[in-house]
């Protein structure tokens, strides 16, 4: 699968509640970020934790994300960045 | 909600351990089987497996094991799921290595 986001490209995570595995943290799930590099396609962990190939590859991304964003109050300059998959984000404009 | 039990980023918690701690034989041996069983060429099941047969565990389970207990606990779940022993099996063996323990 082809990447859809590029370096500096505004995201925002998926507000999406799933039972089943994902590697997703709740505390970024729905917050606002932006790509900091795109690290190439990966098995789908959400598939490999239940013995199936992982596939379609999903691209990995770091997404850089504002304290204030995250946590609702500022903190020094300090930058979230976590790993996450395509399939849990899109496109902010 | 659906968070998980180990997805406790933001949660209100305590002050974090930060003392280093010795591993145990009983973590060495977990994590040797543990490192065995999940290798690439062995191929009997994933990191994510495993994190996700964790991850799974009762919440009151899941705070009262010890971290490697926690992995022998995804272990036994994961070998069973894949067919490389079975429940009865496991509980066979435990019973007659509890038996010999307790002889000992």
């Amino acid at each position: 699968m082809k990447p859809s986001f590029a370096p500096g490209d505004k995201v925002k995570v998926r507000a999406a509640e799933v039972s089943t595995h994902c590697r997703t943290p709740h505390y970024l799930r729905g917050k606002r970020g932006v790509v900091a590099r795109v690290f190439g396609a990966f098995p789908n962990p959400e598939e490999l934790a239940y013995h199936r190939l992982g596939i379609p590859y999903q691209p990995l991304y770091q997404i850089e994300f504002d304290f204030a964003e995250v946590w609702g109050r500022t903190e020094r300059a300090t930058v979230i960045t976590a790993d996450l998959f395509q399939h849990w984000l899109e496109r902010d404009r | 909600m659906t968070r998980g039990v180990h997805d406790l980023g933001g949660q209100p918690a305590g002050p974090v351990d930060l003392a280093e701690h010795e591993r145990t034989f009983f973590d060495q041996r977990v994590d040797a089987m543990m490192r065995l069983l999940a290798h690439p060429e062995q191929g009997h099941y994933t990191v994510d497996a495993m994190r996700r047969a964790i991850e799974s565990l009762p919440r009151d389970e899941y705070f009262a094991l010890g971290y490697y207990e926690r992995w022998v606990r995804a272990i036994r779940q994961l070998v069973v799921e894949k067919g490389l022993l079975t429940e009865d099996e496991l509980d066979r063996k435990l019973a007659a290595l509890r038996a010999e323990a307790h002889r000992a």
